[in-house]
């Protein structure tokens, strides 16, 4: 089943198209990765399906029904979470106060505070953050930010993931990490769709690949197809 | 947030804070001289306008200029309905009104960020003391107006009740899942909207609650002026004081900005009657030295004395 689909999306800045033109499906239980050269427009892409940003035009169903143009708060609660590239946390917040209020809005929402509070340590094991409650947000480490970021999106409860960059800036031990991480959330259920630069890792988890260049979606694929298509190879991995 | 080495439950303070100023208060009038119950009526105005402020403004990082707005329409409500209307109801109209003016400002600010806010909620207020000037000007050709005066121990209750209220309110949104929604706006509106937070509704609404009690205080405090024109009622002064009090006693703590409040409405008519030449001097030299060694306000130097305790302890 196709959880999220995208016909003829398009955004323009000014007169750069960000997105042109762009089709791809997700179905449901897959992990798929985004890659493509810096400016490609992977996470103007993104925003689009989030809600950050409003489309010039096309469609966007997610489970059925056309998201494009709802705000991201609509789309959450619809099921649909994101991190972003640049991490976005509630900085001088506790640990627990991230996930608390991802717990109490998202889309299961009107949770009761003593749920919430088991929900909120459950997750920070989940992702390798226990005995961190107390911490202010901003003085963990990137990676643990990541974690974070990671568990506040899945607080919400969403149905469908994306992922922006998890990898990056991560060192070799915590990519591997952060790989075993992703398999684990699909194995709960959870769909995911996510942007990579590193390209182990992401050749290492995806079923399938699409990449993009200039906004254009250039091809799609599994991990093998990819790396022996020759646009690709050209444009991005520079063969 | 709340220290974790605290350990008293954190709904004990303002319990504790709340019972003792209703029981004091209650009793006290009866003996005091007219001029400390006018004071006293200050202060509770400040209170009240401070507290209120910092429902929106302290966790969402949105300094607000309009309270003068808010607190003004309370008072024209006030003079222009209190003689027709019994002395509650206007205060509850005056509240009222404040409301939909906050929700008419909030709609019109939404995509106002920083200080591009601070200076169109300003530039609103100095907006409606002007169209009320030329209002009266052109069209009923009197400036100013009377109002019905009310006896200050009478203004001292109601004023009392709507201090309490404005606390109640400020204790109960701060501990909502809505108060730590408000401070995460104040981190990431993006990331705030992303996890389910109708981010735009919040603030509106939580800058319309803000402004209730403004109202209702400005309904109140205007039967003690008995006259009252534009530059009185929208005075610039009162949406300056609240932010310099909140800041002054510590933004984030509602204890902060009670003592904030009062300490500040205190020192004006400590300094006004023994150094009337060097009162503002004075004012802003006391000012600047508590924001610039007391970062966190007076709320700040409490929890300095316990991290310090605590060392020299541990030690
Ligand atoms: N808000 C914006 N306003 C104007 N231009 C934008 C905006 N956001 C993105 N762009 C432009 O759109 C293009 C695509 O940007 P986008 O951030 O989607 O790239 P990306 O594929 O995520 O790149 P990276 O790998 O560097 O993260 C870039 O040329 C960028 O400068
Ligand atoms: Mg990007």
């Amino acid at each position: 089943m196709r959880i999220l689909e995208g016909k003829g999306v398009q955004k323009y800045f000014g007169g750069l198209a960000a997105t042109a033109d762009v089709d791809f499906h997700i179905n449901q239980g897959e992990i798929v990765g985004l890659i493509g050269p810096n400016g490609a427009g992977k996470t103007t892409l993104f925003n689009l399906i989030s809600g950050s940003i409003a489309p010039t035009s096309g469609t966007i169903m997610f489970k059925g029904e056309n998201i494009l143009g709802l705000k991201p708060h609509q789309i959450c609660k619809r099921g649909l979470a994101r991190t972003f590239q640049l991490v976005k946390l509630f900085g001088s917040m506790t640990v627990s106060q991230n996930i608390l209020l991802a717990c109490f809005f998202g889309k299961s929402g009107g949770v009761h505070k003593s749920d919430a509070q088991r929900e909120s340590s459950r997750l920070l094991e989940f992702v390798g953050l226990s005995g961190t409650d107390g911490v202010i947000a901003k003085e963990l480490t990137i990676a643990n930010q990541k974690r974070l970021e990671v568990a506040r999106a899945l607080a919400t409860k969403p149905e469908l993931l994306l992922l922006d960059e998890l990898m990056a800036g991560l060192n070799p031990t915590e990519v591997a990490q952060a790989t075993e991480l992703v398999l684990e959330i699909r194995k709960k259920g959870t769909t995911i769709f996510m942007i990579e630069h590193v390209m182990k890792a992401i050749m290492g988890v995806s079923d399938r690949i699409i990449a993009l260049h200039y906004g254009k979606k250039i091809s799609e694929g599994t991990p093998e197809e990819i790396t022996t298509d020759k646009t690709v190879k050209e444009i991005y991995l520079g063969i | 947030m709340s220290s974790t080495n605290n350990p008293a439950p954190k709904w004990l303070f303002p319990l504790v804070l709340s019972f003792i100023i209703i029981i004091l208060a209650a009793v006290i009038p009866r003996f005091l001289p007219p001029y400390t119950i006018i004071s006293l009526n200050d202060i509770f105005m400040y209170i009240v306008l401070t507290v209120s402020w910092a429902v929106f403004s302290g966790p969402t990082r949105y300094i607000s200029l309009a309270s003068a707005a808010f607190f003004g329409i309370g008072i024209y409500v006030s003079a222009v309905l209190g003689n027709v209307l019994p002395f509650l109801a206007a205060i509850a109209l005056g509240g009222l009104a404040s409301f939909l003016l906050a929700l008419l400002v909030g709609l019109s600010s939404l995509r106002l960020r920083g200080m591009y806010f601070t200076i169109f909620t300003f530039g609103l207020s100095e907006l409606i003391r002007h169209s009320v000037l030329w209002w009266e000007v052109n069209i009923t050709r009197t400036v100013g107006r009377l109002v019905v005066s009310v006896d200050n121990i009478t203004v001292y209750y109601a004023m009392l009740t709507i201090v309490l209220l404005t606390l109640a309110m400020a204790y109960f949104i701060k501990n909502s899942k809505y108060g730590l929604a408000l401070l995460a706006i104040g981190e990431s509106e993006e990331a705030t909207d992303h996890i389910g937070v109708n981010v735009n509704a919040l603030k509106i609404l939580a800058f319309a609650m803000s402004a209730v009690f403004m109202g209702a205080a400005g309904a109140t405090m205007a039967t003690r002026w008995t006259y009252i024109d534009p530059s009185i009622a929208f005075n610039p002064l009162f949406s300056f004081m609240p932010v310099l009090m909140a800041i002054f006693g510590g933004v984030h703590r509602i204890y902060g900005q009670i003592i904030g409040a009062t300490a500040l409405t205190l020192l004006a008519d400590m300094l006004l009657t023994k150094f009337p030449y060097y009162y503002n001097l004075l004012y802003g030299i006391i000012l600047v030295a508590v924001i610039l060694f007391l970062p966190q306000g007076l709320a700040g130097l409490r929890e300095r004395m316990s991290k310090w305790r605590k060392h020299v302890l541990v030690k």
